[in-house]
């Protein structure tokens, strides 16, 4: 889990990089500082397990075990990307390894879980599906209509809210009703708890157990994870302009890398050398898949009706 | 020679194709039981669920976003879902996920998921049911690339039509009129299909081609035959899908009679018509004699009051005053 979180932050700051040279096209939103949600959830899941992402889904494709060659690519609109370059920072797939798609439109990836979870069953299948989305989505009415048809369906689907506190500028305290989205759970009779979205121990704790009840039958769980965002909304956004930087600061010394890193040299389940070279393969892997990127071609224009039906 | 009417047409379509592949299920609101306890309020899903089970024929709330949404992750992984989605108008209800996910999950991934769904709808005009019950939205799905729209007039298409969208691997908007359900037509009993984006020559003739679309097949029809007492041998061409758009049935009629005129129970803004008529202009201008006519609802919503309502729907007189004008000129 360590190795991926790493790998989330290092890649996104790789990427930031990238979108500052010119090189990526359209819009890309880090997720720095979330990186232990996704991370968390999906080392409970296997490759045909399915997920679903967001906008902010670079850290979601990366634990969900896309790539970093392909993601990179996709990320700058190449043919070597996994979706060929036509989905882009915010529309990942990679069915390979069960990512089926990251939905840009807020709230809109819930329903398609639903879905998922609706084939599982009559598949017969002992798979889950869960769905990542933010804050903002849990107000939206794809969220209530998918907690309502999982839940009467009792189907095996993990609804896993990333919740930042911001809906690009606007505070969770200015649009949400509740203090936890996940007392939201009762009102669909399915369990909702909240964790500590900057501990990824607790996020995998509570994800195994959603995950162990949804593949026994037991249907739906909706997670929430209390996370933040240390940088801003998508990269033309410093971030500071609707929060002060003493909480960005607070936030980043809560950083679930440093936090995990700390636990596992004082539990000596790590050393110190191990971890530092860790942090190299992850250094290179990063640096490989990036220059991949940059030196794989542009999709031909010849080819820009195909895949349409 | 068997008659049986447009729902009966549906409703075996489904029966055969749920028989023929187990990955196909049905989901909508009251498709199970209904007021009529058989299945579906027009009873195009009666008694599937009898056969098939409620695991695959599957009532769900009144959420057609959330439904929709999900019929579309459950085609994405492996199920061929028959949504029913009633009224068209409810369609907006679940344009998010029919626009930005439906028609692009397979562009955007790169061609890794298909989405082999179809969304029917019902158009239902003329009933005093009001503007947010009487739309024909065609046009508003032409416009989404990524969807192909169809539009059956006669119980023999809307069953070969039906059978077909459920075979295809992209998602289909299937609309179905309301005033053709209970007409009758000849459908055979053995299997047989109609291909998408193949037009049909309703009847032929040789002075105007009106291109007709649904409900408004029958009304061209009739027009067709009082148009003879004008000594007007018209044709009429039915899309049957609009996208894909059979341009060339329509091309090689327009150059036989050099004359178009095109009916359809929607807006004229944007239309159906709209598109028709401007493709011809591309690409058959020079076989045109007269400019292009079209037949459609006029820019306002539909009222509730019959005398107001009926002014509103295009109908057969309309069909031949167009022609006639294309005449007199």
């Amino acid at each position: 889990m360590y190795t991926k979180m790493l790998e989330i932050r290092r890649f996104e700051e790789k990427i930031g990089e990238e979108y500052g040279k010119g090189l990526v096209p359209g819009l890309v939103h880090l997720s720095i500082g979330q990186e232990g949600v996704a991370v968390g959830v999906c080392a409970n899941l296997k490759d045909d397990d399915y997920a679903i992402g967001t906008h902010r889904g670079h850290g979601i494709a990366i634990a969900k075990g896309v790539p970093l060659d392909k993601l990179a690519a996709e990320i700058l609109g190449k043919e070597s990307g996994c979706c060929k370059g036509r989905g882009g920072s915010m529309r990942v797939a990679y069915i390979n390894k069960g990512l089926l798609y990251s939905c840009p439109i807020v709230g809109t990836g819930l329903p398609l879980a639903v879905g998922v979870g609706l084939s599982i069953k009559l598949r017969r299948t002992n798979q889950v599906a869960v769905s990542f989305f933010g804050d903002g989505a849990s107000n939206t009415g794809d969220f209530h209509e998918a907690l309502n048809l999982a839940a009467i369906w009792k189907l095996p689907v993990i609804f896993v809210c990333e919740n930042n506190m911001y809906a690009i500028s606007v505070h969770i305290k200015k649009s949400t009703s509740v203090e936890n989205i996940s007392e939201r759970a009762r009102g669909y009779n399915i369990p909702g708890i909240t964790v500590d979205g900057n501990d990824v121990i607790a996020i995998y704790n509570a994800a195994r157990e959603a995950i162990q009840r949804a593949r026994n039958g037991g249907g739906p769980t909706l997670i929430e994870c209390k996370t933040y965002r240390t940088v801003g909304h998508g990269t033309t956004d410093p971030g500071v302009a609707y929060r002060s930087i003493e909480e960005i600061d607070e936030w980043k010394k809560k950083c679930p890398i440093n936090r995990l890193r700390s636990y596992l040299i004082a539990n000596r389940i790590l050393s110190e050398e191990s971890l530092q070279r860790i942090e190299g393969e992850v250094e290179a892997r990063v640096k490989e898949a990036i220059k991949f990127a940059e030196e794989s071609p542009y999709p031909s224009p010849d080819q820009v009706a195909e895949y349409v039906y | 020679m068997r008659e049986i009417t447009y729902v009966e047409a549906l409703n075996e379509a489904l029966r055969e194709e749920m028989r023929r592949d187990e990955r196909v299920i049905i989901l909508g609101e009251d498709v199970q039981l209904g007021y009529s306890g058989r299945g579906g309020l027009f009873l195009v899903t009666a008694e599937l669920m009898k056969e098939f089970g409620p695991e695959r024929v599957r009532d769900t709330p009144i959420s057609e976003d959330g439904f929709v949404g999900a019929a579309i992750g459950a085609a994405a992984t492996g199920l061929k879902p028959v949504v029913e989605v009633m009224y068209a108008d409810f369609l907006l209800c679940c344009m998010n996920q029919i626009v930005n996910v439906a028609a692009k999950l397979r562009y955007s991934t790169g061609g890794q998921l298909k989405v082999p769904l179809v969304i029917r709808a019902m158009i239902g005009q003329g009933r005093g049911v009001g503007s947010d019950h009487s739309q024909v939205p065609l046009a508003w799905f032409m416009n989404v690339p990524g969807l192909k729209v169809v539009a059956p007039a006669t119980p023999y298409d809307a069953k070969g039509l039906l059978k077909s969208s459920i075979r295809e691997e992209c998602p289909i908007m299937f609309f179905e009129s309301f005033l053709l359900y209970r007409t009758k037509g000849f459908v055979p009993t053995e299997e047989y299909t109609v291909p998408l984006g193949k037009a049909d020559v309703k009847k032929e003739g040789t002075d105007v081609t009106i291109v007709a679309v649904s409900t408004m097949v029958p009304r061209a029809l009739s027009a067709a035959e009082k148009l003879k007492e004008l000594n007007i041998n018209a044709e009429v061409v039915d899309p049957r899908t609009l996208v894909p758009l059979d341009k060339e049935t329509i091309i090689k009629s327009v150059m036989k009679t050099n004359r178009l005129v095109v009916a359809e129970s929607g807006v004229k803004t944007c239309g159906v018509g709209a598109e028709i008529a401007s493709m011809v202009m591309e690409e058959a201008f020079d076989y045109l004699d007269a400019p292009i006519k079209r037949v459609a609802a006029p820019h306002i919503p539909a009222p509730a009051a019959p005398t107001l309502e009926q002014i509103t729907i295009p109908n057969e007189n309309d069909i031949i005053k167009a022609v006639r004008e294309l005449f007199e000129r």
